[in-house]
C-alpha cells in the first residue's frame, strides 16, 4: 500500500528524531500526562473504593458514578474544564479531565473487587482475631487485586486514548502530528502518528497487563479467571 | 449539517440539472434550490448566512450546509455542484491548489486564483473585506522593542511563534520568516489557545486571522509584512457550475459591501455578544440596505 | 443560559443527529458480536484469537482508527462512512467479549435438559441460550451504547459534525454554555440509550429482573 509505504517514510525519516517536536518528546508528554493522571486518580479511587466496599456504606452512589461517568464525552470535558480555569491552567485542566476519566474504572474496579469476596472468607479472618485493617490489608486487598488491576488497565486505556486529544489544545502529546496533518492534507503524517500513537497504547496496556500479572499474589491468581478486565463492563471506555 | 449532505446533495444536484435541460428560464419567482456551505469556522459561517438570506430575499430556497470541517471535504462538493456556493478566502484558497504561487497582493492572487480553480468552480468578485493570517504581538512587547514591522523581530531572541499546528509547515510559517526576514522563531502549536497564550506571555508573536476581534479587545499589534510573506485573503464567493452568473447578481454588491472593519464587527458579536449567526447575518444586511 | 435559550432549534438538530450516528455501531456491534462471541464460547480455540484480536483493536485511540481505517477501507478520512465503521469496531470489539461471557455463564444443565427435551442445535439457540444469555448480552449492549455515544463526539475532527460540534464552536468562541450544552446533551443521549435498553431488557425478559433481585448481587 503506497500510503503505508509513504507513512512508514514519515515514520522513520531523521526529522522525526530530532529537536522540538520529536517523536520521542510526543511520546514523553504523552506518557507524562498518562502518569500523573493515572496516579492521581490512583489515590483518589483506590482509597474510596476499598472504605465502600469493606464497610458497603454509599454503594448505590457508585453504581450510579461509574456509570455515569462512562457516558461523559472525554473531549468535551478537556475544552470545558480548559474554558472554565483558563488557558494559562489548561495543562492543569487537561489533567484533571484525565483524572476524572481514570476514576471510575479504579473506584468500580476496587469496589467490586471487595464486594466479590465470599462473605465466608471475611468471617473467618474475623474469627481468627483479625482487626479491621489487617483484614484489609492482608485479605481484601490481596483477594480483590485481579480486579483492580482489571480497573487499572481500563483506566490507563481510557487515560491514553484521551491523552490523545489534549494536543488540540496546544499540549502536545502523540495528538498532535495527527491534528496538524489534516490541515496539511498530509496522510502520510497522520497515518504514521497514528500508527505510533495504537503502539504506544498497546505496548503500555501489555505492561500494565504484565504488572498486574506480576504483583498478584500467586494463590489468588489460580483463583481467578482469565481477563477481567472487560469482564466487569464497568471498565469499558469512552473516549 | 452533513447529516442532510446526501439528500440536499443529490436535490441540489437535480435541480441544478433539472436548471440546465430547462434552458435557464428566466424567472425569479420560481423556488431554486441553492446549496450554501460554510467552513468550521465561526466567521466563515456568518458570511455564508448572510449570502442565504440575501438569496432567500431576491426569492431562493436556500438549503445550509455549514461548519464543513475541511477543505478536502468540501471543494470536491463545491465541484460536484453538492454545494453551489461557499464564501472563501483568496490567498488560502489559491495555496491549497498551487501551494508555490508567488503571487502576494490582493489582485494578483484573485487573478492567479481564477486560474488555479478548477473546472465547475468560479470565483465570484471578491471582497474588500480581508480575514488572513497576521503576525501580532502585545502592545508592551511592541513598545519595549520598538516593533512595526516583522522585519523588526530579527533583531531578537528566544522567539516562540503561536498558532494553528498545520503554521509550522506552512511556507509563512518558521521556514518564510527566516528566509523572507531573517527572523529565528521556536515554535508552539496552540490552535485555539493561540490569542490567550500570546496574551498570557508564553508567546511572543502569534498567527492570529485580521477578523479576530480580539486583536483590538486585547490590544494588540499587528506587525506590518511590507515583503509580503503572507499573500492577501480576501473574502471571496465561489460558485459552482451555472450557478456563477446567476448568483453573482445578488451576491456581488454584498461583496461590495462587506468590509474589513465590518467583518470585525460582525465576529465581534458572535464572540462577545455571543449572537448567532442567523441573527447577526439578518442585521447587518438590514443596516445595509439589502 | 442565553445562548442556550437562543439555540435551542440547533441543539435539537444535533442531538438528532447524534442519535442517528450513534444507532448504526450499537447495531452492527450487537448483530456482529453476538454470533461471535458464541463461536468464541462454543469453539475454545477460537476464543484466545478472538479476544485477542479484539483486544488489540479495543486499544487503538478513536482518533487514531479514524486515519487507520481510510487506507485500508478506500475510504475519505473526512467521510461519515469512516467514522461509523470506526465506532462499529469499537462496539463489536467491547460486544464480542460481553457475548462469549454471556453465553458460558449458561449453565450447562440447562442445555443439556434442552437437548434431553428434544431441541435441536438451532432451535436450542434461538429458544434456550439466547434467552438465557439475556441478561450479560443486555449489560454489554448497555456499556457499548454509552461508549459509543461518547465517541461520536470525537468524529467532528474529522468533519462529522454531531453534538461534538458544540465543543469545537464553543471552544472557538469562548463560549462556555455552549460547551457546557454539548457536554450535558451527550451525557443525555447516553442516559437515554442505556434507558431505552433497559427497558427493552425488562419487556423481552421479564424473567431475569425477577432473577437478579432474587439473588440480590448488583452487576
Amino acid at each position: 500500500m503506497d500510503l503505508l509505504q509513504n507513512a512508514l517514510v514519515w515514520l522513520f525519516s531523521p526529522e522525526q528524531f530530532h529537536g522540538e517536536g520529536s517523536l520521542p518528546q510526543r511520546i514523553a508528554e504523552h506518557l507524562g500526562y498518562t502518569l500523573v493522571a493515572v496516579v492521581v486518580a490512583i489515590v483518589l479511587a483506590l482509597p474510596l473504593g476499598y472504605f465502600i466496599g469493606h464497610t458497603g456504606k454509599g454503594h448505590v452512589w457508585i453504581v450510579g458514578i461509574t456509570g455515569g461517568a462512562r457516558a461523559l464525552p472525554s473531549f468535551g470535558l478537556i475544552l470545558l474544564l480548559v474554558l472554565v480555569l483558563g488557558v494559562s491552567q489548561r495543562q492543569s485542566a487537561a489533567i484533571l479531565a484525565l483524572v476524572l476519566l481514570a476514576i471510575p474504572p479504579l473506584l468500580a474496579g476496587a469496589y467490586a473487587g471487595v464486594a466479590q469476596i465470599p462473605r465466608s472468607v471475611l468471617d473467618s479472618a474475623r474469627s481468627q482475631g483479625m482487626t479491621e485493617a489487617q483484614i484489609l490489608f492482608q485479605v481484601e486487598i490481596p483477594l480483590s487485586l485481579p480486579l483492580v488491576m482489571g480497573g487499572l488497565r481500563g483506566a490507563v486505556l481510557q487515560v491514553v486514548a484521551t491523552a490523545t486529544l489534549v494536543a488540540y489544545v496546544g499540549l502536545g502529546g502523540l495528538g498532535y502530528d495527527i491534528i496538524q496533518g489534516i490541515p496539511l492534507r498530509r496522510f502520510d503524517q497522520t497515518l504514521g502518528a497514528a500508527i505510533v500513537v495504537a503502539l504506544v497504547a498497546l505496548v503500555l496496556d501489555a505492561a500494565v497487563a504484565g504488572a498486574s500479572r506480576w504483583a498478584t499474589p500467586r494463590g489468588v491468581l489460580l483463583g481467578s479467571f482469565g481477563d477481567v478486565r472487560a469482564r466487569d463492563s464497568s471498565v469499558a471506555r469512552t473516549r | 449539517m452533513k447529516s442532510l449532505r446526501k439528500t440536499t446533495g443529490l436535490t441540489g444536484l437535480a435541480l441544478a440539472s433539472a436548471l440546465v435541460f430547462s434552458g435557464c428560464a428566466a424567472d425569479t419567482g420560481t423556488a431554486e434550490t441553492v446549496v450554501v456551505g460554510s467552513q468550521a469556522y465561526y466567521s466563515n459561517e456568518i458570511i455564508a448566512e448572510i449570502y442565504a438570506q440575501a438569496l432567500e430575499g431576491a426569492g431562493y430556497t436556500v438549503e445550509r450546509q455549514f461548519q464543513i470541517g475541511q477543505r478536502d471535504a468540501y471543494l470536491p462538493e463545491l465541484e460536484s455542484g453538492a454545494v453551489d456556493l461557499f464564501p472563501e478566502y483568496t490567498g488560502n484558497l489559491l495555496q491549497f491548489y498551487a501551494p508555490d504561487a508567488q503571487a502576494t497582493k490582493a489582485d494578483d492572487v484573485y487573478a492567479a486564483l481564477e486560474s488555479a480553480l478548477p473546472e465547475g468552480m468560479t470565483a465570484l468578485a471578491m471582497s474588500s473585506a480581508t480575514d488572513q493570517d497576521s503576525y501580532n504581538v502585545t502592545a508592551d512587547f511592541a513598545a519595549a522593542n520598538a516593533l512595526e514591522s516583522i522585519g523588526d523581530l530579527a533583531a531578537l531572541e528566544g522567539l516562540v511563534l503561536g498558532g494553528n499546528p498545520e503554521l509550522e509547515e506552512r511556507p509563512y510559517g518558521p521556514f518564510g520568516l527566516l528566509e523572507t526576514y531573517g527572523v529565528t522563531v521556536s515554535f508552539s502549536g496552540t490552535g485555539d489557545v493561540t490569542v490567550d497564550a500570546l496574551v498570557a506571555g508564553e508567546l511572543s508573536v502569534a498567527n492570529v486571522y485580521s477578523g479576530d476581534p480580539r486583536i483590538a479587545e486585547y490590544g494588540l499589534v499587528t506587525l506590518a509584512d511590507p515583503e509580503g510573506l503572507f499573500l492577501a485573503s480576501n473574502v471571496v464567493p465561489i460558485a459552482s457550475g451555472d450557478w456563477a452568473t446567476e448568483l453573482a447578481g445578488v451576491i456581488d454588491p454584498i461583496s461590495a459591501a462587506l468590509t474589513s472593519e465590518g467583518l470585525v464587527a460582525l465576529n465581534l458579536q458572535s464572540t462577545k455578544d455571543q449572537l448567532s449567526a442567523a441573527v447577526i447575518a439578518a442585521t447587518w444586511l438590514e443596516a445595509n440596505g439589502f | 443560559m442565553d445562548w442556550i435559550l437562543a439555540n435551542i432549534p440547533l441543539i435539537g438538530q444535533l442531538t438528532l443527529d447524534h442519535v442517528r450516528l450513534s444507532v448504526i455501531p450499537i447495531l452492527v456491534g450487537f448483530l456482529v458480536a453476538t454470533p461471535l462471541g458464541w463461536v468464541a464460547h462454543r469453539w475454545k480455540w477460537s476464543r484466545g484469537i478472538l479476544l485477542g484480536v479484539v483486544g488489540l483493536l479495543y486499544t487503538i485511540p478513536s482518533l487514531a482508527l479514524f486515519m487507520i481505517l481510510p487506507p485500508l477501507l478506500g475510504l475519505s478520512v473526512l467521510s461519515e462512512a469512516n467514522v461509523l465503521i470506526a465506532l462499529s469496531l469499537y462496539a463489536v470489539a467491547i460486544m464480542v467479549r460481553s457475548a462469549a461471557d454471556a453465553f458460558s455463564s449458561i449453565e450447562p444443565r440447562a442445555l443439556r435438559a434442552a437437548t434431553a427435551v428434544g431441541y435441536g442445535e438451532w432451535g436450542r439457540f434461538f429458544a434456550v441460550e439466547l434467552p438465557l444469555a439475556g441478561p450479560v448480552l443486555l449489560a454489554g449492549i448497555r456499556v457499548v451504547a454509552v461508549s459509543t455515544v461518547s465517541l461520536v463526539t470525537v468524529g467532528v475532527l474529522v468533519g462529522v459534525s454531531s453534538l461534538g460540534y458544540f465543543f469545537t464552536d464553543g471552544f472557538q468562541r469562548r463560549i462556555v454554555p455552549e460547551v457546557l450544552a454539548g457536554v450535558v446533551m451527550t451525557f443525555l443521549v447516553a442516559l437515554f440509550f442505556d434507558g431505552l435498553l433497559v427497558l427493552a431488557g425488562r419487556w423481552i425478559m421479564p424473567w431475569a429482573s425477577l432473577a437478579t433481585a432474587s439473588r440480590g448481587r448488583e452487576t
